[in-house]
């Protein structure tokens, strides 16, 4: 386990009952970095992606194997919870979905359930969390107006705004910009740019130049399995594997 | 095949079946409105002795000139209605978050069919064991001299109406986007969390109308309330003590008075109150669901 | 690392204690919900069974006969009351829904029909039967008759049929109506011997249920139907119709008035109660299982696995 690590999945393999959805997955994910994980649909991408901060758990039928290890402590054998694992590792969904509540309710709401009460202390978080975002220009004079008005790629920032609100160390994002139009697209992903400063990001994403622009490290799953990781850059321009090359080549996916 | 005359025949028809459903609402009421009238402009009794005076001394015979004071019936449907209202929403909203959030395989399979099934039960069936069996265990239970009282008819109505609310409760969680609850536990909140904080206050609009048509369904029933609340027309000394509803004046009066006395027009009148609170109730609804399509958008 | 930490306010970290305090509370309303479920479906079936045993334990003989001492004649009336009912309401509640699915258009009137069937939906069932009462009794000066009270059950039973009969024509696919009307067929030819036919396992559910509800009803028919019976099985005693069963102008006390009536009646009904009560609980309990085993096998032939 490389010093820099902040995730370690060892052997990881996962089923949906008698599907065998990830295949011996060992793969490390490098603090402050953004790591992309790319794939034709139903590689496993976003199955791995979930088993980072436990959603998989709402799927009927999922069976773990292996280990995943956060910060060296794995995360589904040690007394550490779901609820504490998701309080450090939030997710950015595919589908923007702020609650059916005010623009400010939605940021608070993580901030809330860490037990901030003080107003003062909300209204801080509120802004500070929505200029991270650059947002709060747009949304200073609107913040008590329902977040369901607002376009998707509004909603979809406001929902990053709300998952950073709580400083969590590690931000998933499940093919956050696949519902969005390419200017918001080009935002956000401007944003995750420079949100790894303070995050470490793992994105999951179908749009290969999207991993090429914006990611540190890309890994390639196939049928369930971790064909090939290495630098974005490396990846893109020789790729080792055959099924690699013929993927970001676009010969299949 | 084709017939001029067919295609008209049924077109009629059709129409006449859907304007039929116009026609009845609005005939029961005019109906009601013109006998009820009868108690103010035949009698002479005031709108306000009517809502706000207590005594019920109509005389059964033609000449009239007797006391018109419905407020305790008025009171006494409120009063049970309400009680029913507190018991049974708790229980209601728990069964639904139940069904929904905590077991929805279960709740699929066994708990909805019970429900639905405790919609099916007649009403007199609910006051004949609320009767037979309700009334003597409170009777013991707090030692009073009978058990016929206002928290029996609660507790009956209650068990009559937690089924529509839970029902419709469970509707308006469902409808609740999975993608809320998801985003809630991608933040680390726990299962209570997200019910409490997220789902019920998302449901909130559509529950309320359960609740609506919960009280509506409470404020209708007679028989099972008239069963177990006994006969007194007095405000209720407590909710041990005994008193009318709205409901329970007209199923154990009407058969016994003359038609066109000062007494039975006095209760066509209530059953004319009866017909506007119904009213009432759906236009509360239409009211709430506007509001919450308007805070929607 | 270090540098987010000096950023963050110090409460943000995860604190496991109050997670421990959010799972405690969490745990606790768990059990809270699974006492609660647990309850009714205890209730219920205390319910069921305690009125369905009583019954049949104090019940004799004799009350079972259809005769002036037995039940069997109050059973009668409830079946033949309920099927006079639909009668009335299946054709013209069918309509309706015909009418709400295919012809009405999107417009204010259709919006005021469809709060008119809400309130005739909501209408308590006393105030329909003072209803009926007023019109097929007090303005007709006649006797109560079961005609009269299967109108009024009728009239309760309507908005039910009307809107299972459009809800389910309208959940058809498109390609019904279109594949009929392509082929020259008139809209009303595509209903009749298309979609209503496509129609009829719903339908059928929805008077089920329409039954189910019409066997318990009372308070619509205590004014209305009368709640006595004297009726003759012998066919020479029909020589005055009012001994005729079928005849749905005499009078027909039904099984739920005759629990009813106990409360009223003297010392010494409470068996003859207790029976019509289980007798009640049976047909209504077996009716919406019915309906409930329909519904699902209607879910699953349209795929739906919900």
């Amino acid at each position: 386990m490389s010093e820099n690590s902040k995730f370690t999945a060892r052997n990881l393999n996962l089923y949906y009952g008698d599907f065998h959805a990830l295949k011996n997955i060992n793969f490390e994910i490098e603090a402050n970095k953004i790591t992309a994980l790319i794939g034709p649909s139903g590689c496993g991408k976003s199955t791995f992606l979930k088993t980072l901060n436990r959603m998989n758990d709402f799927v009927e039928g999922c069976k773990i194997e292996g280990d995943v290890l956060l910060d060296g402590k794995d995360i589904y054998k040690t007394d550490m919870s779901a609820i504490e694992l998701r309080q450090r590792v939030g997710m950015v969904f595919q589908q923007p979905n702020p609650f059916p509540k005010s623009i400010y309710e939605n940021v608070a709401y993580g901030p809330r359930i860490r037990g901030i009460k003080k107003k003062s202390e909300l209204d801080e978080i509120v802004e500070t969390s929505l200029r991270e975002v650059g947002i709060w220009d747009e949304f200073k004079d609107r913040l008590h107006k329902s977040a369901l008005g607002l376009s998707g790629g509004q909603q979809q920032r406001l929902c990053i705004a709300r998952t950073v609100a709580v400083h969590p160390e590690v931000v998933l994002m499940d093919e956050p910009t696949s519902a969005l139009d390419p200017i918001s697209t080009m935002k956000i992903e401007d944003l995750a740019v420079e949100m790894k400063k303070k995050y470490t990001i793992v994105i999951v994403t179908h749009n290969m130049q999207q991993a090429n622009r914006i990611s540190d490290t890309t890994a390639f799953f196939l049928l369930g399995e971790l064909i090939e990781t290495g630098a974005t850059k490396d990846l893109f321009l020789n790729p080792k594997n055959k099924k690699t090359e013929e993927y970001i080549t676009g010969r299949f996916g | 095949m084709y017939s001029r005359g067919k295609e008209k025949t049924w077109k009629f028809f059709v129409m006449f079946c859907g304007l039929l459903m116009i026609a009845l609402p609005i005939a029961i009421g005019v109906f009601l409105a013109i006998k009820g009238n009868a108690l103010f402009y035949h009698y002479h009794h005031t709108l306000w002795e009517f809502l706000f005076t207590t005594t019920w001394k109509l005389k059964d015979d033609l000449t009239g000139g007797g006391q018109g004071g419905a407020a305790v019936f008025i009171v006494g449907s409120l009063i049970v209605c309400g009680l029913a209202l507190l018991i049974a929403v708790p229980f209601s909203l728990a069964a639904a978050i139940f069904m929904t959030e905590i077991a929805p395989k279960t709740g699929n399979r066994i708990l909805r069919p019970a429900v639905e099934i405790f919609v099916g039960i007649p009403s007199v069936v609910y006051g004949w064991i609320g009767m037979t069996v309700l009334v003597p265990a409170l009777q013991s239970l707090f030692h009073l001299k009978t058990g016929r009282s206002v928290l029996a008819g609660g507790i009956v109505l209650a068990i009559m109406i937690f089924p529509s609310i839970t029902t419709v409760a469970a509707d308006a969680i469902r409808a609740v986007p999975v993608s809320a609850r998801m985003a809630a536990y991608g933040l680390g909140a726990t299962r209570w969390q997200v019910i409490h904080q997220i789902v019920m206050p998302a449901a909130k609009t559509s529950v309320l109308t359960g609740v609506i048509l919960g009280l509506a369904r409470a404020f209708g029933e007679a028989l099972a309330v008239a069963m177990v609340i006994g006969k007194t027309p007095a405000f209720p000394k407590g909710i041990f003590g005994q008193t009318a509803t709205m409901t329970t004046v007209i199923a154990s009066r009407m058969a016994e008075l003359m038609e066109g006395s000062e007494a039975k027009a006095g209760l066509w009148t209530i059953a004319f109150v009866l017909y506007l609170i119904s009213l009432l109730f759906i236009f509360l609804i239409h009211l709430i669901a506007a509001k919450g399509a308007k805070k929607e958008s | 690392m270090t540098e987010i930490k000096n950023e963050q306010t110090k409460d943000l970290t995860p604190s496991r204690g109050l997670i421990g305090r959010a799972k405690a509370v969490d745990r606790i309303w768990t059990v809270v919900f699974y006492l609660v479920a647990l309850f009714f479906l205890l209730l219920l079936f205390a319910f069921a069974g305690y009125v369905i045993i009583k019954g049949f334990a104090g019940a004799t003989p004799e009350m079972f006969r259809f005769d002036r001492n037995g039940i069997g004649n109050y059973f009668f009336n409830t079946i033949y009351l309920v099927f006079l009912s639909l009668l009335i309401s299946v054709p013209i509640g069918v309509m309706g829904g015909i009418y709400m699915a295919e012809y009405a258009k999107d417009n204010a009137f259709t919006k005021f029909l469809r709060i008119a069937i809400e309130t005739l939906s909501s209408l308590p069932s006393i105030v329909v039967g003072l209803f009926g009462y007023l019109i097929f009794l007090v303005a007709t000066h006649s006797q109560p008759s079961l005609l009269a009270g299967s109108i009024c059950v009728a009239i309760l039973s309507l908005p039910l049929m009307t809107t299972t009969t459009e809800d389910a024509l309208r959940s058809l696919p498109p390609s019904y109506k279109l594949g009929s009307l392509g082929m020259g067929a008139t809209l009303r030819q595509t209903i009749q011997s298309v979609l209503i036919p496509a129609c009829v396992p719903r339908i059928i559910t929805g008077v089920i249920l329409a039954a189910g509800r019409g066997f318990g009803e009372a308070a619509a028919l205590l004014y209305t139907s009368g709640s006595d019976t004297n009726i003759k099985w012998n066919p020479h005693a029909w020589i005055n119709p009012s001994l005729n069963p079928f005849n749905p102008l005499r009078r027909g006390g039904t099984l739920s008035l005759k629990t009813w009536s106990s409360f009223t009646a003297s010392v010494g009904a409470e068996d003859v109660a207790n029976l019509s009560a289980a007798i009640l609980m049976i047909l209504v309990l077996s009716f919406s299982l019915l309906a409930h085993y329909l519904e699902g096998r209607i879910r699953k032939k349209m795929g739906d696995t919900k």
